[in-house]
């Protein structure tokens, strides 16, 4: 029927085609079976891998279900159906380095995991000892609570200057704009910041676990402000006036009305703000120094982290390699299920905290 | 040629949720039918399922028959983008492309089935449909700005061109004046009565006098009790609705003596 | 400082109040102080290497700092141009092709690329997918050896400047899919259904409604992601082996580096002047990263101005 319509751009008013021959509403199973089909023997028959009869079985899609489209109800119908199966294409590249991403951290990962991977340091491992990660989870622990403690307060009030104090002023405008250049930083900058920070005051050639914690509290601060101001805003205005109406001075309002109102949400920024700094690995690398020994002191010497580890492991293994590269694989496992863990967590306590209203 | 409407036994839902049950009606060609009734008796519900944009909500779903010019709209060999194109709509807040200019607002949907079209062909289109809408003399020294740039009235005018640029058989309109002014009602009104002679014309509106002015033809719709589906109680000639009607739900709703 | 009228109301005069919004001012403070430190810092330390450039390099600092810019800018334009396409794909699946079902775990699966660590990418893209890319390189350099992309000789490990701008567009995959698809959900229901109600199929709706509503801030959201990619150190510094060159050739074992990488990999063992020379070379690329940021938030802005009347 589109065709018709095609061909007579005014039609006939007399004439009101809506029917036309369609598509069943099957038709992608239809053609998602052909082209699996084509993909897997084409392949078998030339050879391709996995991969090969994937991309073979995906273009036949996309290809065969414009054809008939086109063919059957028309251009525009053809096109409709090209673009919906390029983006759920587009969808499914761009799941494939997930999927292999997990599979080959896991399958190289699981093997290193082991009491001792937990329990040990890498203090005068050689070869194929036993050593492991204690002393990398230990500095990320330290110096991302250090990052926590420094961030925190310092979003949340800056937040709150933004939202309760700030809305005509200057001072919150010029606030909000600096908070978004910090949303820039690039990581290995901060890192810089920390060290160029620390030589002034402990000389040239400095590491120590604070500044690392330092340099993650720039990128962490702009995140927290954000969540934060997001949540005030969320706040409505007569819940503030009701608090005031009653005769409670304002700095309670907030902190009685305001903040347990957007605990919540408050709460699930932060928590997404650690994952998303817990994993840095530049501004470590800079300015917490690498080690083997177990370290409790932030303020002073060398701090080992998960990246860093993993970093080092992986490209300066020594020999033999392969135990080396196996602790890297199993220090990155231990990573991703931290940042996993922890934006499930930040889930889990958005829905925990959330106001209890009836709504 | 415009074409008439019948609905048979059309029940209507959001997913679970039973919106109109029951409807039958025959909407005239070439005539203007009203539909009145209180808020979320499912009037706007029943005016999307006549042009299939009714499924454009997820869950949205349709059972019975809405019939026009022998095809019945609802059959699986239907192309529902076919059915909007052939059944105009206009809503009731005027929406406007707001990147576009009121020429391509105008050729929107002509664009959509001839990518090409020669000059003079889409500025006839263009003048033609503006001056069936009674926006060219206001617009035409300014059709390269954008439609966002008119007033409220204009840009429902505006809206109802583009609409009947495509040449559909039939314009279904929802509260296409509430968001206007009376002066920019009339001219809407004006504009309803003179495109009567071409198209089939379904209008909701909540304005009583409105529906007296310009509909041939009244359906009363209302909820069986609260939290019930919405029906239809009354569907005659609007004089008759207007001075006598055969329920007397539609005479307490008309006459305002109302829940 | 503000003065609405609630505070005079429910007493400014209060001691109380008047700490807290002290505590509040202070924290804002601290923010404005940071990034005057960062600048302050960076400066401070970054200036005797830039000057003493050429004691260290014997070049001076802009022949020493432009190769890693430019190798910078070609990563980062390599991620862009391959991530944008796929991440407007795939906030168009999860805002208008999903069924609402299935669009949020959608979601979720997206975010889930995001909380991946940058090493972790970075060792996966030299063991995975460097070696998996090589025949490609093979292929490009044996097919089309003309363009200069592509002029091979292809590298035998993978570990290119292109391998490197795929695993960066990986990276920012996420945060351009998140912001394209809030936007595209965005789009007034209004419009969408004019589009519709004229007969537009659900590709001329998106083209005609959604696309034209949403482009500032696609492109302000590729612009952010643009920023990211720049300022990405360690997946660069793993994946990519840099000698430093500027080359067209995306695919040869000789690589430009990348300011980023150029750090993390030469400043653990760097002392005195390398040290400055490496932070100044930091300054630049926070200069470029704010550049981009600022272009990106001024888009944005402008488009919200101008939508918002
Ligand atoms: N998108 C939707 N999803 C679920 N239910 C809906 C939706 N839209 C409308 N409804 C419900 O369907 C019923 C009919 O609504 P409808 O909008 O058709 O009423 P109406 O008669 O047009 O009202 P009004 O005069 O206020 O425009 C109402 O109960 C409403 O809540
Ligand atoms: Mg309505």
């Amino acid at each position: 029927m589109s065709q018709t319509l095609e061909k007579k751009p005014a039609p006939s008013r007399d004439a009101m085609p809506l029917s036309g021959p369609r598509m069943p509403g099957s038709a992608p199973y239809l053609v998602a079976a052909a082209a699996l089909a084509v993909g897997v023997g084409l392949g078998m028959i030339l050879g391709g891998g996995l991969i090969a009869m994937a991309i073979l079985a995906g273009l036949t899609f996309i290809v065969g279900i414009t054809v008939w489209a086109w063919a059957l109800e028309g251009r525009r119908s053809g096109v409709d159906r090209l673009v919906m199966s390029v983006v759920w294409a587009a969808f499914a590249v761009a799941l494939v380095p997930l999927a292999s991403l997990v599979w080959t951290v896991l399958s190289n990962g699981i093997p290193a995991l082991s009491a001792e991977f937990f329990t040990y340091s890498m203090r005068g491992v050689i070869g194929d000892e036993p050593g492991g990660i204690y002393h990398a989870l230990i500095g990320t622990l330290l110096i991302t609570l250090g990052a926590t403690v420094i961030s925190v307060p310092v979003g949340i009030m800056t937040a709150i200057y933004i939202v309760e104090y700030g809305r005509t002023a200057r001072l919150a405008k010029a606030i909000t704009f600096l908070v978004d250049v910090m949303t820039g930083i690039p990581s290995i900058v901060a890192g810089l910041f920390a060290y160029a920070l620390f030589v002034l005051i402990f000389g040239p050639g400095v590491r120590l676990g604070f500044g690392g914690s330092v340099a993650l509290s720039l990128l962490m601060i702009p995140v927290v402000v954000r969540a934060t101001e997001e949540m005030l805003k969320l706040v409505p205005d007569e819940l503030r006036e009701a608090s005031y109406a009653l005769g409670v001075p304002k700095w309670r309002t907030i902190v009685k009305v305001v903040l347990p109102t957007s605990l919540s949400g408050i709460l699930t920024g932060v928590t997404l703000a650690i994952a998303r700094v817990i994993g840095e690995t530049a501004p470590l690398l800079i300015i917490a120094g690498s080690t083997d020994s177990v370290n409790f002191n932030l303020f002073a010497d060398r701090m080992q982290t998960l990246p860093v580890f993993i970093y080092y492991a992986y490209t300066q293994p020594g020999v033999p390699p392969d135990p080396s590269i196996e602790r890297a694989w199993g220090a990155a496992l231990v990573l991703i299920a931290i940042v996993m863990l922890l934006n499930l967590l930040a889930r889990v306590v958005g829905k925990v905290f959330a106001p209890k209203t009836g709504r | 040629m415009a074409k008439s409407i019948d609905v048979s036994d059309l029940n209507i839902y959001y997913g679970d949720f039973l919106a109109v049950q029951g409807v039958n009606m025959t909407i005239k060609a070439r005539s203007v039918t009203a539909f009145i009734g209180p808020s979320g008796c499912g009037k706007s519900t029943f005016l999307r399922s006549l042009n299939r944009m009714h499924e454009v909500i997820p869950g949205a779903r349709v059972e019975g028959k809405v019939v026009v010019d022998g095809q019945s709209l609802y059959d699986p060999s239907i192309d529902p983008v076919a059915v909007r194109r052939q059944i105009g709509m206009v809503f009731q807040r005027p929406n406007p492309f707001p990147t576009m200019s009121i020429y391509d607002n105008v050729l929107a949907g002509n664009r959509l089935n001839s990518r090409r079209m020669k000059k003079s062909e889409a500025d006839s289109i263009v003048e033609r449909s503006l001056k069936g809408a009674n926006l060219w003399n206001e617009v035409k020294d300014r059709l390269n700005k954008p439609g966002m740039g008119l007033s409220g009235g204009q840009q429902q005018r505006l809206c109802i061109a583009r609409a009947i640029a495509v040449e559909p058989q039939v314009l279904l309109m929802d509260e296409p004046c509430s968001a206007l002014d009376p002066i920019s009602t009339s001219a809407i009104e004006d504009l309803i009565h003179e495109l009567k002679s071409d198209y089939t014309i379904v209008i909701v509106t909540h304005n009583m006098q409105q529906a007296a002015r310009v509909s041939d033809e009244t359906g009363f719709f209302n909820l069986k009790a609260t939290g019930q589906p919405g029906q239809l109680v009354e569907f005659n000639p609007t004089k008759k609705v207007f001075s006598n009607p055969d329920e007397p739900a539609t005479e307490a709703y008309i006459s305002g003596r109302f829940g | 400082m503000s003065t609405t009228i609630d505070e005079t109301r429910a007493g400014g005069r209060r001691p109380g109040d008047a700490i807290f919004k002290g505590t509040a001012i202070a924290a804002a403070l601290v923010i404005l102080l940071a990034l005057a430190g960062v600048a302050v810092f960076l400066l401070y330390e970054g200036i005797p290497g830039i000057l003493g450039a050429r004691e260290e390099t014997d070049a001076s600092f802009v022949s020493y700092v432009w190769p890693l810019v430019y190798g910078t800018l070609v990563a980062a334009l390599i991620a862009l141009v391959i991530a944008t396409p796929f991440a407007v794909g795939m906030a168009l699946v999860i805002s208008h092709y999903a069924p609402k079902r299935i669009a949020k775990p959608l979601g979720y699966v997206v975010d889930l690329l995001a909380a991946v660590p940058s090493v972790v990418y970075g060792v996966w893209g030299i063991t995975v997918l460097g070696p998996q890319l090589v025949p490609l390189y093979r292929w490009l350099a044996d097919t089309v050896p003309w363009i200069p992309f592509f002029a091979g000789p292809a590298s035998t490990t993978g570990r290119t400047i292109f391998t490197a701008g795929v695993v960066l567009a990986i990276m920012i995959l996420p945060i351009i899919t998140a912001i394209c698809r809030e936007i595209f959900a965005q789009t007034p229901t209004l419009h969408q259904e004019a589009a519709l109600a004229l007969g537009a199929t659900r590709w001329e709706m998106i083209r005609m409604a959604v696309f034209p509503y949403a482009r500032s801030g696609m492109i302000s959201a590729t612009m952010l992601g643009l920023g990211r990619a720049l300022g990405e150190t360690m997946a660069v510094a793993l994946v990519l082996s840099a000698s430093g060159v500027i080359t067209l050739n995306f695919i040869s074992s000789t690589n430009p580096s990348t300011i980023a990488a150029n750090i993390a990999l030469r400043f653990p063992e760097a002392t005195g002047l390398a040290v400055n020379l490496l932070i100044a070379s930091g300054l630049v690329l926070f200069a470029i990263t704010f550049a981009v940021n600022f272009a990106a938030r001024y888009i944005a802005g402008s488009s919200a101005r101008r939508m918002s009347r």
